[in-house]
């Protein structure tokens, strides 16, 4: 970063990662109970990694998301010869997607980025406020 | 001469943003694992500041900003609190808007002054 963190950098990179971490909650959860012919092609869960980003000139910090990973058990086998996507030995493979605990990861990603847009509005009306001074 | 005339208001307004801005970073950082949560001790940092000889506001912050102990640690290492960062980020908030209106009420003072009013 050429320059120094503001508190609206802070707060909308924070928003974006907490964007990132909802596509992946939504893919997920899009994605429960998806069948594939083999454990390869099966989905697996996607979970962001979040990594704080320190700002030296300013003292602040936001955060970033290094990379997204999969994450989560792995695709659950299943014996079912009839269903059109079974392979040779009759077996197809679902993707285990924990549903409850990424609604819960959503209903905090929500809350998350609640909190950061009441930073960014108090912060706003300061501002704006401080430009005021003295009329 | 802009300190004599806004005594440590000035000083005090600085501050108050440079923890707004602190506070913000614990919110932003509240999913973040192993983040630890830092704060400006506002009272040991305005009295760093007023100290004579005149230490920048800065370095006056970077002197009293602490990490925060958190009441209970959870198992990432992260040691946000939400409820502890809300509760003092209105709590900063209402004070800077109080230092706004200090300001204010001198900055009227001074200008009836100059126009003999």
């Amino acid at each position: 970063m050429a320059q120094p963190l503001s508190i609206f950098d802070v707060a909308g990179r924070a928003m974006s990662a907490q964007l990132v971490r909802m596509n992946t909650t939504a893919s997920n959860l899009a994605n429960a109970g998806g069948v594939a012919g083999s454990e390869a092609a099966a989905y697996r869960s996607i979970k962001p990694v979040f990594k704080t980003s320190y700002d030296q000139a300013s003292g602040l910090a936001t955060v970033d998301v290094a990379q997204v990973v999969t994450a989560g058990p792995a695709p659950t086998k299943r014996h079912d010869p009839s269903h059109p996507l079974a392979n040779a030995d009759g077996d197809v493979f679902e993707a285990a997607v924990d549903e409850t605990r990424e609604l819960v990861d959503m209903m905090e990603t929500a809350r998350n980025y609640q909190n950061n847009i009441e930073v960014l509005q108090t912060a706003k009306s300061l501002i704006l406020d401080t430009l005021r001074l003295g009329r | 001469m802009a300190d004599d005339l806004f005594g440590v208001h000035g000083k005090a307004l600085a501050l108050r943003s440079q923890r707004m801005g602190l506070i913000a970073s614990n919110i932003a950082n509240a999913a973040t694992p192993g983040y630890k949560a830092k704060d400006i001790d506002f009272t040991a940092a305005l009295s760093a500041a007023e100290a004579p000889g005149g230490r920048s506001i800065t370095a006056a912050a970077e002197s009293a900003t602490k990490y925060r102990v958190p009441l209970q640690p959870s198992l990432d290492g992260n040691t946000v609190e939400l409820v502890t960062e809300q509760t003092l980020f209105a709590e900063n908030a209402v004070a800077y808007q109080s230092t706004l209106a200090f300001l204010n009420g001198r900055i009227q003072t001074l200008s009836r002054a100059l126009k003999g009013e």
